[in-house]
């Protein structure tokens, strides 16, 4: 801990003091996928437009008749994140404003399952929005229940300790990056600078850009508030979930290179969802996230 | 000017003259003409509009909201399956107050799969908060288009414009295609009060506590009230500039008929021939073709009915468990009114089957031979 305290002294701010999103909001103690909203939102400006399905956020910006935000927000049906923004970019072009950043911002659950069908026909569409996806890697907003996101091991309400997930994690990702799209980036909540650079550079990007961000959820991870940024640094650190862009499916950037891969034992085990595993089960996690970063690196170079 | 055209050609031609912004669509049989025809206008520049070619209805109708929202007149058209994909969305529609307008062409619900026409499909999605137009003819069907863009508009209520599976869907027939000029002096361009822009950042939608939701229920259904004279006061608009009137209902024979078929669809046209062939054997028959179906015009459906000794609905849908929802709807708009006649309902013409002169007939001798409906459900054509 006083190591990254030090680390943190030295850095220079350069996000924007400018704040889009105000106090008042509704998300838990520690919750990642806030601090996703306001850097992305120091990143666009406020001449954003936000299509926000059932998730976290569809209730975190505030009840009828208030708003957090100060950019405009359709908060849309689960599984339309993609579909309704391809509508408001069209309705907003019609209408002579070519301008605006449309953005769908959904949760794990709104992008890797239930919204899935309609990101995929917008991908394919090349569609000219944002789409960000903040992991937080269960269904939170309806109380902890499995997604296809969800990793291996972990325990959620539908997946109990007896049975906890057995399946990996979807990639994404991948399934992004084989829709050809213009620009595909992971980030997270502990990198904001790394976020907002590479949001800037989405901004000024044609067609479809998809953000798959992690944003730890201490009330789903039974994880301490104040080490949801510790988490989410951890978790680049030892590969879990490394910071990266693609190209057009194809141009793969590491953005953060790991000389010393830090291995997941300590990651996993302060998060409470994972407390029943045994040292061999995190053993395997060890090996499919290693696999999964040589993967990588094969594809980076 | 006179064309040639099939009821889903005149769907495009009504998208088309109201200057369709954003047209999201997916193609689902008998539909696929409407959104061909639109998609070579979008490409040829005869119409300047978006066409989002979506991977499913359920993403036509959210993408529909979209646009909407950010204030361009949005179109799409859809068919049985698709509508009932489209379900969630309707409610979404209607409830955040965008008002779409959207053409159905009514088929069968599978299984077994059908493409041939009945209403269940449109009928299932009564209570979504739409308006619904049943057309009669390809005419009627483009002139509606341009009608339930403006009233929509003036409500910020959605609207479905009906019209059946290959009885108009592919059939030709001469439509007078409207001018554009005086078309755009009828509709003005939509510019809706309250619009998704970040100029005036506000959040749509958003979670709505009980001490809320209720009001904005509330006056979906106040505005909803104003519907039917706000209907019959642009239809007569559109008359003065156009010569055909747009009602909620079409009367026909109605004054001194002593029995009354009440119809809907094209089902409403085969009608009129019946009456004229019962004329002619001296039953006083007249047509009362119910146009609009939500809102429902219960006052010109009193004001017909009262006047007549015996009618007869004939539906071309089935609510299972209750009978015909057009029969359920008038006895509603009838019940406890003074000098009402009794109502007898039937149920002719599911997945397709013809309802001719023969059927109405059948109809006619099997109300006239009773004083009062014996059953909920006389089956017309059906194989027992």
């Amino acid at each position: 801990m006083s190591q990254d305290t030090k680390k943190e002294k030295k850095m220079t701010l350069t996000l924007p003091a400018e704040e889009l999103m105000a106090c008042g909001h509704l998300a838990c103690q520690g919750c990642g996928a806030t601090l996703a909203m306001r850097y992305m939102l120091k990143a666009l400006g406020q001449r954003t437009v936000l299509c926000i399905p059932a998730c976290c956020w569809a209730v975190i910006d505030g009840p009828y008749p208030y708003s957090s935000m100060d950019c405009p927000i359709y908060h849309c049906a689960f599984e339309t994140a993609a579909s309704t923004a391809t509508g408001v970019k069209a309705g907003l072009e019609m209408t002579g404003d070519r301008e605006t950043t449309v953005v769908s911002w959904a949760g794990d659950g709104g992008t890797f399952d239930i919204g899935l069908q309609a990101l995929s026909g917008a991908a394919e569409r090349n569609e000219d929005i944002i789409y960000v996806c903040y992991d937080n890697e269960a269904y939170m907003n309806t109380g902890i229940q499995r997604s296809s996101a969800t990793p291996y091991g972990a325990w959620t309400t539908t997946t109990p300790v007896k049975h906890f997930k057995n399946r990996p994690k979807k990639d994404i990702v991948a399934i992004m990056a084989a829709h050809k799209i213009p620009y595909i980036a992971t980030a997270s909540v502990s990198h904001p600078e790394d976020f907002f650079k590479k949001m800037k550079k989405a901004k000024d990007i044609k067609g479809t850009r998809f953000f798959h961000v992690y944003a730890p959820c201490p009330t789903g991870w039974k994880s301490r508030p104040e080490d949801t940024v510790k988490l989410a640094r951890m978790a680049v650190q030892n590969a879990y979930f490394p910071l990266f862009e693609i190209e057009n499916g194809e141009k793969y950037t590491l953005n953060i290179k790991l000389k010393d891969k830090k291995p997941i034992n300590d990651y996993v085990r302060i998060q409470g969802r994972f407390r029943h595993l045994t040292d061999a089960q995190i053993a395997d996690i060890q090996a499919e996230v290693d696999g999964r970063w040589e993967r990588l690196l094969k594809l980076a170079n | 000017m006179k064309k040639v055209m099939m009821g889903n050609h005149a769907l495009s031609y009504g998208a088309m003259l109201s200057r369709s912004q954003v047209i999201a669509a997916y193609p689902i049989t008998p539909q696929t003409q409407v959104v061909e025809l639109l998609s070579e206008m979008c490409a040829d520049g005869t119409l300047d509009a978006q066409f989002i070619k979506v991977e499913s209805e359920h993403s036509a109708m959210a993408a529909c909201i979209g646009s909407s929202v950010a204030g361009a007149r949005s179109f799409t058209a859809t068919s049985s399956q698709g509508l009932a994909l489209m379900h969630e969305m309707l409610h979404w529609a209607a409830g955040g107050r965008h008002p779409i307008v959207m053409g159905n062409v009514n088929r069968s619900m599978a299984p077994g799969w059908s493409i041939w026409t009945d209403q269940n499909d449109s009928l299932s999605e009564r209570d979504t908060g739409w308006m619904q137009y049943y057309c009669a003819s390809n005419q009627e069907v483009l002139d509606t288009v341009i009608q339930a863009f403006k009233v929509s508009e003036a409500l910020m209520i959605p609207a479905m414009v009906v019209l059946d599976a290959f009885a108009l869907s592919h059939t030709y027939e001469v439509v007078d295609v409207p001018g554009q000029a005086l078309v755009d002096k009828y509709l003005p361009p939509f510019n809706p009060a309250i619009r998704l822009t970040p100029k005036d950042p506000r959040a749509f939608g958003g979670l709505t506590g009980s001490e809320h939701y209720m009001e904005l229920r509330y006056k979906l259904q106040k505005d909803m009230e104003k519907a039917p004279a706000l209907i019959e006061e642009t239809g007569l608009e559109y008359e003065k500039l156009f010569g055909r009137y747009l009602g909620l209902v079409d009367a026909y024979r109605c004054d001194d008929a002593e029995f009354v078929f009440v119809t809907s669809g094209t089902a409403g046209f085969t009608a009129r021939v019946a009456v004229d062939e019962l004329r002619a054997t001296g039953v006083k028959a007249g047509n009362l073709r119910i146009k609009v179906f939500r809102p429902f015009p219960v006052a010109r459906v009193r004001e017909v009915l009262k006047k007549v000794k015996k009618a007869a609905v004939v539906d071309r849908n089935c609510s299972y468990g209750a009978g015909g929802i057009f029969y359920q709807e008038v006895k509603a708009a009838v019940y406890g009114q003074a000098g009402m006649p009794p109502l007898f309902g039937y149920i002719a013409g599911l997945g397709g089957r013809d309802i001719t002169t023969d059927s109405f007939k059948e109809v006619a001798a099997d109300a006239r031979a009773k004083d009062r409906a014996d059953q909920d459900i006389v089956w017309i054509g059906v194989k027992k």
